[in-house]
């Protein structure tokens, strides 16, 4: 199995420390004071240069925001956070919005480069057998430069920042923007709406099946920063959209706060397929460090028959807290999740999905399988929820977990709500160990302990990386043996 | 091949003493049966020689070909040429057949500085070796042993053993759960491995499998020891008359 041997070489070639995205680039910034207040919203505002009542709802947020409290009912533990000892808008200088490829700063290429993520359109076109993906990139508060884009109009899809898309498609985001995930939703989606920087815009046009996978890459460089990404998918009638998000961020003893909020809006017979591999850093092996990811993301299978899939693979960040979910509106409308989640060291993870049935005939499918190893806890914490009205409605639950060593844990929370007597609800739950036996078993011919436990830790998640799109997939595998490393002694 | 002297090992957790003073010499070429009572020792012996966690050696010595392996790490064992037939092999869902197979070969490839076996090559090596053990295209794909059948199960270890070309093969009660006819499918499966310069090992409780896989020598172990060494014959005898004779000598 050549990812898994790759998986290994990777992890060796590593050795202390782990993650290998943790480089710093010295890239000049534009920043915005430290600190929190209706000023810093305004200055936000001014720098993207928005409308006015994009302005107005971002102050509505904050205003509200001042009257909430931060949730405390998840699985996680850490200190409180000071939102008045942190950035919220930082940009590289050299790029005062998306333009074409000549005139990013090819310092910025070049970090994207050593993340693996070609920003040229050849590099890509070159790349494995034809792959192509177009890629927005996101480097700390700014989208600098978003590949394929005239290729993608030509079939009339809309595809850049929302920055961009405020200015240039500003009817269609005062239609959506908000309307799945309210801007008064919860703590960290209000904190969103108030200050958010930037994040990928996509429009499928009706009956258009997008002719490559979409991606955003987030990567979080400066100090002290809060990272507030915003994601809009809208696919109308009849469309197609596979969309891949991924994300890092340097090494520090610090940590840093990213709280995104995705929207999706698939109108009648539409999909939309959306992919995580959130790989932010972690922390270090003592729990220094390492990624607040509160985020929100919500799905609206608005149109009959739509679908909205959700695969995740989150092996980064301190602390996750995070539950894509799916209003199946429409009636025969699907919502999916597919989730892997690792934890190792001392990362906490609390995560899960929200399926909530209201249209007739609506289904929904959550395979969730999360592996502990080190000192890590790990949350799957999911709700299915069957409206009165959603006659035949079906949702199928399979939540494993797989602990590795002795001092992590696994929990699971399952919600279920129905009031609709017809509906039909199942949820399976395991929780397993990776077996002495089944170790010696491979060890026994031949694999190395840590090429035995990737090995055994792939099959465990084998049904959710199918869901991935090929490349993807490869380098999923790759993240969770590397995750893993030093995980048996 | 393989050379034991005076091993003594016991059980890890309450430091009881299951091996007890085992010698045993086997030449290249030679295929030697291990035959004894339930609870003699028969399975840590293979366990002890494989490496598994569990087991405290605490005298005497395994060498293969001369290297001591007592102390080798059992991944590096393998590679060195000893597998090790489960008498229950492990089920590991998710992880297919074919994907396991070539994991485990390259990996003792690499660890002896040989390099990768190509995709094609291997593929064509698994399908004539499985094609031999009557092992279907979708047993190849299906996760490794997960819902086959007992018979399925060992000669699905045969497989392996056909693929990895070890030196040294032991077979744990290959024929425990085997009807007659997958008994001579496995049988001749290993038949077809014989060869100058390997070895077997076989272990079982019953006559019947060395009626198809003829025995140079056979051994009785007891309460941790050989107890008594003979030709193919000594198996008749014993299946004749049962162990009752060895366990109270050795008592
Ligand atoms: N891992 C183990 N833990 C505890 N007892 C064991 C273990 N392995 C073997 N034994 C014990 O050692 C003795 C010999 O067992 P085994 O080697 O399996 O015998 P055989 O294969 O000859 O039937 C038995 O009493 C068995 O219960
Ligand atoms: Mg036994």
């Amino acid at each position: 199995m050549a990812a898994v041997k790759e998986t290994v070489d990777q992890v060796r070639a590593i050795d202390v420390d782990q993650y290998k995205y943790g480089f710093e680039s010295a890239i000049e910034s534009d920043m915005a004071p430290k600190g929190l207040s209706e000023d810093i919203v305004r200055f936000i505002s001014a720098k993207k240069n928005e409308p006015e009542w994009m302005l107005e709802w971002r102050l509505d947020a904050y205003r509200r925001w001042l009257t909430m409290e931060e949730p405390t009912w998840a699985r996680v533990h850490y200190p409180p956070i000071d939102f008045q000892d942190l950035y919220y808008y930082a940009a590289p200088k050299s790029t005062a919005g998306p333009k074409s490829l000549d005139e990013v700063d090819p310092e910025l290429i070049r970090v994207y480069e050593k993340l693996g993520i070609p920003l040229k359109e050849q590099a890509v076109l070159a790349g494995v057998e034809g792959a192509r993906i177009a890629v927005d990139a996101v480097f700390d508060s700014v989208s600098v430069v978003t590949t394929f884009r005239e290729e993608l109009a030509k079939v009339g899809i809309i595809f850049c920042s929302i920055s961009e898309a405020m200015r240039e498609y500003p009817d269609l985001v005062k239609k959506y923007l908000g309307t799945v995930v309210p801007t008064s939703d919860n703590y960290y989606a209000t904190l969103n709406s108030a200050v958010f920087s930037d994040g990928s815009f996509v429009w499928i046009p009706e009956g258009v099946r997008c002719p490559m996978e979409l991606s955003t890459y987030f990567r979080i460089n400066e100090k002290k920063t809060g990272q507030f990404e915003r994601t809009l998918i809208i696919a109308e009638k009849g469309s197609y959209v596979s969309y891949l998000e991924g994300c890092t961020a340097p090494q520090r003893d610090e940590n840093q706060l990213h709280a995104a909020v995705v929207e999706l809006v698939a109108m009648e017979d539409a999909e939309i397929k959306y992919s995580t591999v959130q790989n932010w850093y972690p922390g270090d092996k003592d729990g220094r460090g390492g990624i607040y990811n509160f985020v929100t993301k919500r799905g609206d299978c608005r149109g009959d028959r739509s679908k909205i899939s959700w695969t995740q693979v989150e092996t980064g960040s301190a602390i996750t807290w995070k539950y894509p979910s799916c209003i199946l509106r429409g009636d025969g409308s699907q919502g999916e999740f597919y989730s892997i989640a690792v934890s190792n060291g001392h990362q906490q993870v609390d995560s899960g999905t929200k399926m909530i049935h209201l249209g007739k005939n609506t289904a929904s499918r959550i395979i969730s399988k999360g592996i502990s190893a080190g000192k890590s806890q790990n949350t799957y914490r999911g709700q299915v929820k069957i409206n009165r009205k959603a006659d035949g409605a079906r949702s199928f639950t399979n939540c494993d977990s797989l602990l590795i060593g002795h001092d992590c844990g696994a929990h699971t929370v399952p919600y279920i709500e129905s009031g609709n007597p017809k509906a039909k609800v199942e949820h399976e739950a395991t929780t397993s160990k990776i077996s002495d036996d089944q170790l010696f078993y491979c060890i026994s011919r031949g694999l190395p302990t840590e090429e035995a436990v990737a090995l055994i830790v792939n099959g465990f998640v084998r049904e959710v990386l199918q869901q991935l799109p090929m490349e993807f997939a490869v380098e999923a595998q790759k993240l969770i043996g590397v995750s893993l490393e030093g995980s048996v002694g | 091949m393989l050379e034991i002297k005076n091993l003594h090992a016991e059980i890890e957790a309450d430091g009881r003493e299951i091996l007890r003073g085992l010698d045993l010499t086997v030449k290249a070429g030679e295929v030697h049966a291990i035959m004894g009572p339930n609870g003699a020792g028969k399975s840590t012996l293979s366990h002890v020689l494989a490496g598994k966690p569990g087991y405290r050696v605490t005298q005497g010595t395994a060498t293969l070909d001369g290297v001591d392996i007592l102390e080798m790490d059992p991944a590096l064992r393998a590679a060195n040429g000893l597998f090790l037939a489960f008498q229950y092999p492990v089920e590991i869902p998710g992880v297919g057949n074919m994907t396991f197979l070539k994991a485990a070969l390259n990996s003792q490839r690499k660890a002896r500085g040989e390099g990768e076996m190509s995709t094609p090559d291997f593929m064509r090596l698994v399908r004539t070796e499985a094609g031999k053990l009557k092992i279907t295209q979708d047993m190849l794909k299906r996760p490794v042993n997960v819902g086959f059948s007992g018979g399925e199960k060992k000669r699905n270890e045969i497989l392996q053993m056909a693929i990895l070309q070890p030196k040294l093969c032991i077979l744990d009660e290959t024929d425990s759960g085997l009807d007659i006819d997958a008994l001579k499918v496995v049988s001749e499966g290993v038949n077809a491995l014989r060869s100058p310069d390997r070895a077997f090992v076989v272990i079982t409780h019953y006559q019947r499998l060395l009626d198809h896989i003829r025995p140079d020598v056979v051994h009785v172990l007891s309460k941790g020891r050989i107890v008594k060494t003979g030709g193919p014959d000594l198996a008749l005898e014993l299946e004749a008359k049962g162990y009752a004779d060895f366990a109270d000598e050795a008592a």
